[in-house]
């Protein structure tokens, strides 16, 4: 089973990513397992989503956007981001906007080209899972979710900027 | 001017740690060049023809006499003893070794400096007009918003893997020194009928490829909404700018194919999800970023000055530097005082670390140990008394310092170009020495008066040809370095983009093709116009027929 780093720790991955779209069969056929399905499928797929036995998350193309499921988020238990290329950074704008201003709770994962020196910033932007591309050492990724002990921003861990709270602890 | 406290020492600390780790990590082969490459840039550090080049961040200009004796000691211990500054107001350094680049981060963190996300496709250093908070004719002075920006940029989690670069402008002076219209954002800083404070925000400003000057997309922003505005842009920028072609993923092509409106309101949209959430700006911090730009501790002196007024009466090259390079300050008994860094035969912007320390010395003593740096690659010296202004002229010239010749012809903006960069078309440096040595006649240069020469080896624009008021770009003619020739830019508070003159040149030709253009301007010029006045009274015509001889 593939691992991968949820909330700092390094666990089995117990999901498994649909990268191409499925239909309805292909679903039935997948029952009892968890699957992540393309963000396509599951617009198509949702009324018949209740009836499947196991989790259904969902997975963001780069170019699409959080504003697509923002009506269903209560019922979505994973939605994971797409890094086709470490390089694009769309995917850090949809986590904000999942986290900060649509409320999003639940797990939110980095999929695709995630290397270990992108962790600080995904993680402040609002991602706590993240399956590593296959080459990276998970120990060594972990340690870099601390690369900096403060920022100048506000994050979803400290929803106040720097600015808020230095003003109080320096006068 | 602002200075650290101990989270802002400590983020330095985690970057340089973090930097050397990933850099030891490159050089034993654990990370792949193309992972390491936006690391590296973000870091300031480009691979270059020649070596490493390291790009260290001047924030809006502002440098201390304690930071320039660093920047010396790097020229000195990691360089060949010189830099060069930059038309975005950094230094860079053209010879330094990959590995010894964290240590050059750990010894620029002692005094407050870095290189963060100088390069890169990402948010760029904030710039501002050179006279902020010394001019006398400044709205408000503009660097404790450039702080304010600063820290919001800096390392901003989701905008460090952009479509392109970012530069943001800030003016706070009635006339624009940084050139604020051709960034990616421009902020005048204005007030509203009721006297309140805020930015008129311009967006989609850009040179480059494709120049393009920025658009308003808001007439007045009330201040405290500044950063959930920025984010607001550059999470729409973030989203949609293009990804598909290098050459258009500036938020100026975006803006362009989106249509100022859409754009306007899908930047609103974004805004009204995060407007008066955590980012709304306080009073406090705005009194705390503002309170590290106090006036120094001016004396209280008199405009005239009997010493300074014998000096102008006795020493006519004094007096043709005071006239050129001496600038009004707001208060009374103090002047504004640029150093050309345009002497002949040197690389415009590049600085020895000799006179680095010895400007640094200056500074200390004439004018409370800060300096800025411009975006024509020149340095000022912003709060120097008026009675010390010979004795400061006779310092500079001793070090060569003294070139009487600012925002006249020789005071050109230039590239590294081929000498340097491995993206260079041709040669630049080189074509600014013809031209300097054709003009030498300090006579004759201010006749001609007020008129800028920007040269940028490749359409990348590095010297901002587009808005010189003669630009020179090198292009590349079948294998060899030619030079296309426009006319009538300028970043000024007209900002225009120049316009193509015709054919280009061979470099030889360079400074016959000056004089022609100058020939025409003298013949043309009314009473003591300047020369872009001039061309846009009478157009290209006349300049076009004395280059190439008449159309018919
Ligand atoms: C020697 C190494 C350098 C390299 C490889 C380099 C590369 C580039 C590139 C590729 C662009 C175009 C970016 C774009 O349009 O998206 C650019 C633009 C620019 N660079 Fe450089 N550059 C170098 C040095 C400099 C220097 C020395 C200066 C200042 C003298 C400078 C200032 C600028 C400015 C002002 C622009 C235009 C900004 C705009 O498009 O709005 N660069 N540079
Ligand atoms: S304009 Fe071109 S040649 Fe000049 S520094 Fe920029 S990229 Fe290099």
């Amino acid at each position: 089973m593939a691992r991968l780093i949820k909330d700092r720790t390094i666990v089995d991955d117990q999901w498994e990513l649909l990268r191409e779209p499925v239909d309805s069969d292909a679903l039935r056929a997948l029952n009892g397992r968890n699957v992540i399905l393309p963000m396509s499928s599951w617009l198509e797929l949702r009324e018949a989503l209740p009836a499947h036995q196991g989790f259904v998350g969902v997975w963001l193309k780069n170019i699409e956007l959080p504003e697509a499921i923002a009506p269903w988020l209560e019922q979505i238990p994973l939605i994971a981001l797409d890094f086709p290329v470490f390089t694009d950074g769309r995917a850090y704008s949809s986590a904000r906007e999942l986290r900060q201003n649509l409320g999003y709770g639940r797990e939110l994962r980095a999929i695709g080209d995630v290397l270990c020196d992108q962790l600080f910033y995904m993680s402040r932007c609002g991602f706590n899972a993240f399956a590593m591309r296959a080459d990276q050492n998970l120990e060594a990724a972990i340690r870099r979710l601390d690369d900096f002990k403060d920022a100048y921003q506000a994050s979803v861990h400290s929803p106040e900027p720097l600015f808020r709270r230095r003003s109080c602890v320096n006068g | 001017m602002y200075r650290y406290d101990n989270y802002d020492h400590q983020m330095l600390a985690d970057r340089i740690a973090q930097f050397r780790d990933q850099t030891a990590r490159f050089l034993r082969g654990e990370l792949a060049p193309a992972e390491f490459l936006p690391l590296r840039l973000q870091n300031g550090l480009y691979v270059q023809r020649l070596a490493p080049m390291l790009r260290i961040a001047i924030p809006y200009g502002m440098l201390s006499s304690t930071q320039l004796r660093k920047l010396a000691y790097i020229a000195d211990h990691y360089d060949k003893g010189y830099g060069h500054f930059t038309t975005r107001q950094n230094i860079q350094f053209n010879w330094p070794a990959i590995a010894d680049v964290p240590d050059i981060l750990a010894h620029l963190a002692e005094v407050e400096m870095h290189a963060i996300q100088t390069s890169g496709n990402c948010i760029r250093n904030t710039t501002t007009d050179q006279f902020a908070g010394a001019a006398a004719n400044e709205i408000e002075d503009s660097r404790p918003w450039c702080e304010i920006i600063r820290q919001w940029s800096t390392f901003h989690p989701e905008f460090a893997f952009l479509p392109r670069k970012f530069k943001i402008a800030v003016c706070g002076t009635q006339d624009d020194q940084a050139a604020t219209q051709v960034h990616d954002i421009g902020l005048f800083i204005v007030r509203n009928a009721q006297g309140e404070l805020g930015f008129r925000v311009l967006a989609g400003g850009g040179l480059g490829r494709t120049p393009v000057i920025g658009k308003e997309i808001r007439a007045f922003l009330p201040w405290q909404h500044l950063l959930s505005y920025l984010d607001a842009i550059l999470r729409v920028y973030n989203r949609e700018g293009r990804r598909d072609n290098k050459y258009k993923a500036r938020i100026k092509i975006l803006v362009k194919e989106t249509g100022i409106e859409k754009f306007q309101q899908k930047v609103e949209k974004e805004w009204l999800a995060l407007k008066d959430g955590p980012l709304t700006l306080t009073e406090a911090e705005f009194q705390r970023c503002k309170a590290f730009f106090k006036d120094p501790a001016y004396l209280t002196l008199a405009d005239f000055s009997p010493e300074l007024e014998h000096a102008l009466n006795t020493d006519v090259l004094f007096a043709a530097w005071h006239n050129q390079n001496v600038n009004a300050h707001k208060k009374s008994g103090y002047s504004i005082v640029t150093l050309c860094l345009k002497a002949t035969g040197i690389a415009p912007g590049d600085i020895t670390s000799e006179q680095m320390r010895f400007v640094a010395d200056l500074a200390d003593r004439y004018s409370f140990g800060e300096l800025r740096v411009t975006h024509e690659q020149n340095l000022v010296l912003a709060d120097v008394a008026r009675k010390d202004l010979h004795a400061l002229w006779k310092a500079l010239k001793s070090q060569d310092l003294h070139a009487p010749n600012l925002g006249l012809l020789t005071d050109i903006v230039c590239c590294p170009g081929g000498d340097f960069c491995s993206l260079a078309n041709a040669k630049s440096i080189p074509i600014a020495e013809s031209i300097q040595r054709r003009f030498g006649d300090t006579e004759r240069l201010r006749r001609i008066g007020k008129l800028s020469v920007n040269i940028s080896g490749c359409m990348n624009a590095c010297g901002h040809h587009h808005v010189g008021n003669i630009g020179i770009l090198g292009v590349d003619k079948k294998g060899e370095e030619y030079y296309q020739v426009s006319l009538g830019g300028s970043a000024e508070n007209v900002t225009a983009l120049g316009d193509i003159v015709g054919p280009s040149f061979a470099q030889d030709d360079i400074p016959d093709v000056m004089e022609k253009l100058i020939g025409v301007f003298e013949q043309h010029r009314e009473n003591e116009e300047r020369f872009v006045d001039t061309y846009r009274r009478i157009g290209m015509e006349p300049f076009k027929e004395a280059l190439y001889g008449k159309a018919d």
